[in-house]
Parts: C-alpha cells; structure tokens; sequence
C-alpha cells in the first residue's frame, strides 16, 4: 500500500513539475502551477459529479444516522494514533496523550472504534498530521498542489499525509488483502465525501471562483493550525495589528 | 484535507449570521459581551424554531447587519485596489459584496441543529480600538470549532470587520479571486462579476 502510494505520489509529482511551465495565469506566490492545478480541479469535478457525489449522495440518503456516525468513528479512530504522536512531535503533550487515550478508549469501550466514548468524556479529538508537524519545525509549505479526488494540499503537506497514511494501522492490517482493501478504500471515500455535502452548496454560491475561494481556505486554515492561532489579516496598508495578533495568542 | 477544511463551513455561514442585537442599547458595550448578547439572542430563535426563511432574513436584516462594517469588509477583501477606486466604485463594490454575503450566508442559518457557544475570555488594553473576540462552537460528539469576529472601534460602537473560523477568514477567502477579477478587467470587471453573481442567486433562490 505504501510502496504503491508512495510510486503514485512521485509520478503525480514528476508530472506535475513538467505541466508547471503551462500556468497562464497572473502567477500566485503560493500556486507556481496554478495552471496545472486548475486542470487537476476541473478533473476532480468532473469525476466527483459522475460518480462520488451520487455515491456520497445515496448512502447520505439510505444509511440511518448512527450507522453513519459509526463508519465514520471507525474509520477516525485509527487517526487518533498518529494525530497523538504529531502532537508529541510538535510539543504538545497534552494533545498527545489525549489522541492516544481516546484509542484506547474507543478501541476498547467504543467496540473497535465505532463508539466515540472518548469525546463524550470529553477527551477531544486533536488534528495534529505530519504535515503540521513538518511545518512547526520549520520547513516551509512548498507549492500548492490540487489532487484530484484527495483534495489540496502543499508540497510539505502531501509528503507529511503519505506518512500519515503509510502509517495509519488500519490500512497496513488489510494491505494483503485486497478485496477487503478496496472495500474499505471505497467505503471511506464515499462517508468522507458524504460529509461535504453540506459545504457543496456553500462553496457554489459564496464563491467567485471555486478554485481560488478553495486554496484561500485551504492555505489560511494550514497556517492558522501550524501557528495554532488566528491572526486576521490586515490591509497590506495598515501595519499596525501587532494588538489583533497579541489578542489571539494563548 | 478536504475534511478538515470543509465541515467548518457549515457552521461558519451560521455563525456569521449570529451576531445580533438591538444596536442602540448596545453601543457602549465591550465587543466579547456584544457578541455574546447577539448570539445568545439568536440563538434562543433558532432554537425555538419559529419561523422560516423569511423570518430569519428579517432576524439577520434587523440585528445582526448593524453590527458589521461591510465597508471595511470590502477594502480588506479588494486590498491595495481599494485605493485605486473611485468613491462611487467603492459604493458600489461595498453594495454588491454586501449583498453576496449576506445572500449566501442567510441561507446558512437553515443548518443550526443544536450547537452551543461558548465565549473566551477578551483581552484588551485600555484605549484598543481593535481587538479579537474568541469564542468556540461546539457540538456534541464534535471537535470544538474557533470563531474568531475581528472587532474594532467606531464611532457608533464596536463593528465586526472580519469573521474567522477555524483560523479562515471570510473575508481573505476573496482576496485571491477579486485581484483575479480586477487584473482581468479593472474595478468596474469587479463589480459586474459580483453583481452578475447576485443576480444568478436570486433567480435561483426566488
């Protein structure tokens, strides 16, 4: 699984710096292949309309709302393991032992995960990934990359996601088995999916241009976790928000 | 990625809406109990369910508009154009973004299914005109989501000029995508695309 995923990654990658050059639009410093990743965007749409939306739309619409609750937590249960170990890695004791507890937690009481026990005792779910861990040590996010059917991500942050996955237990219990594999890949798609839903109609109205109204997010949300604050942005005029920046640290 | 992005979302468009109060009582107020007496008042409607779409379109015209600045909104989003623009162009690109974001958002509303707000202590500095009330979203079983409103001072009290969740400003959302439009076709490009896409959701929505 990881070997496989890791060739896929570096041929996307190898294809990618190759389509870089074709960007024609007013380049932004984070999107070099804004060209290229518009392409890949286009694509993901065209692939989700035809087949994930409905996929995602039709168990939204037949499974009952536990069962859905439930594959959900199962799923996510596993992430608990390196979302603890992430905020170890990042300093965060607390975060870390709490991720690890509510594996255990939930693996045990929860019945392998499908009971979320933990959050209702309120050991909350941390986000820590590797690639916020790469980013509070330093290295910097690299280009942003639109991958069709994952969704964005920056250089740094599909690396930190590939060792997130390769990592993930669940995946590396049924990479021998490969029928089971693929059900599960499949299942997981379509619940992670079907939890956008909502967002789908949100993004179609509030926005200009999906594309750029995406990465803003998905960039402004990436550095708001690795600083783990928000600092709004102010008018590139008006310097002086060092007191909105000082009002938001811990 | 995408799921860490997205859910966040939903709750946002709800929660721009839910800054609400009778601004004339309020304008002497510090902004984390401004924001805290709309919401709560919000709240308590949403939670009684009275009403459909209508009514909350009156509910956010009525309370919660008066208490941003959506001038100020708009200059953050066009950034350094802004001052590019005539007074009439800012007019009425404030017109427009206005629109389109309480369009968009009002429908968000619609979504509120039980979730509970809780308030982070302000920290302000005598003579700040220009503070972030924290406060967190909750919903059972869920990760808490940060809703950050960028306040500042004015001289009809304090106004919100930026709405983050989850670290994701509402507002910078935009910047990319108006410095796409201007490039293309100047200020006026601007203002048609906004307007053509007022225009498209209220045939929709009607």
């Amino acid at each position: 699984m990881c070997l496989k995923n890791c060739f896929w990654i570096a041929s996307f990658l190898s294809l990618l710096f190759l389509s870089g050059c074709a960007a024609e639009r007013a380049p932004s410093a984070q999107d070099p292949f804004e060209g290229f990743n518009r392409a890949m965007f286009a694509v993901h749409e065209r692939i989700d309309s035809a087949l994930l939306k409905p996929a995602a739309q039709g168990y939204d619409a037949l499974t009952p709302l536990p069962v859905k609750t439930g594959a959900f937590n199962f799923f996510d249960n596993f992430r608990d393991i390196g979302r603890g170990g992430n905020a170890f890695l990042q300093g965060k004791g607390q975060e870390g032992l709490s991720g690890w507890a509510r594996f255990l937690i939930n693996s045990t009481v929860g019945l392998f995960g499908v009971f979320d026990v933990a959050s209702e005792m309120d050991v909350s779910r941390g986000d820590a990934d590797f690639g916020q861990t790469l980013g509070v040590w330093g290295v910097s996010s690299g280009p942003y990359l639109f991958v069709p059917l994952a969704g964005p991500f920056t250089g740094r942050d599909l690396a930190g996601f590939a060792v997130d996955q390769s990592i993930d237990p669940l995946w590396r219990q049924v990479e021998d088995h490969p029928a089971l594999r693929n059900s599960l890949l499949g299942l997981s798609a379509v619940q992670a999916r079907a939890r956008l839903l909502p967002a789908d109609r949100v993004l179609e109205e509030a926005s200009l241009d999906k594309y750029a109204y995406l990465r803003a997010a998905y960039l402004q949300r990436r550095a708001a976790q690795i600083r783990g604050e928000t600092a709004l942005n102010e008018d590139e005029e008006d310097n002086d928000d060092s007191d909105l920046r000082e009002g938001a640290a811990q | 990625m995408m799921r860490n992005v997205f859910p966040l979302w939903r709750l946002a468009l709800f929660l721009f809406v839910l800054l609400a109060s009778p601004a004339r009582a309020e304008e002497g107020l510090l902004p984390d109990a401004l924001v805290r007496n709309v919401s709560e008042e919000v709240l308590e409607t949403l939670r009684q369910k009275k009403g459909g779409a209508r009514e909350i379109i009156a509910l956010v015209q009525e309370k919660v508009l008066p208490h941003f600045d959506f001038r100020h909104m708009t200059q953050l989003a066009v950034g350094r154009d802004w001052r590019k623009a005539t007074p009439e162009q800012q007019n009425a690109l404030t017109k427009q973004f206005r629109d389109l974001l309480v369009r968009t958002y009002v429908n968000a509303v619609s979504v509120y299914s039980g979730q509970k707000m809780t308030y982070k202590p302000l920290k302000i500095a005598p003579g700040d005109t220009r503070v972030l009330v924290r406060t967190e979203v909750s919903q059972s079983g869920g990760t808490p989501i940060p809703v950050d409103y960028g306040m500042e001072k004015t001289g009809q009290g304090w106004k919100v000029y930026d709405v983050a969740v989850g670290g994701v400003s509402l507002i910078i959302n935009y910047r990319d995508s108006f410095a796409q439009e201007i490039h293309a076709g100047g200020i006026d490009g601007l203002i048609a695309s906004l307007s053509a896409k007022n225009r498209e959701l209220a045939a929709k929505n009607k």
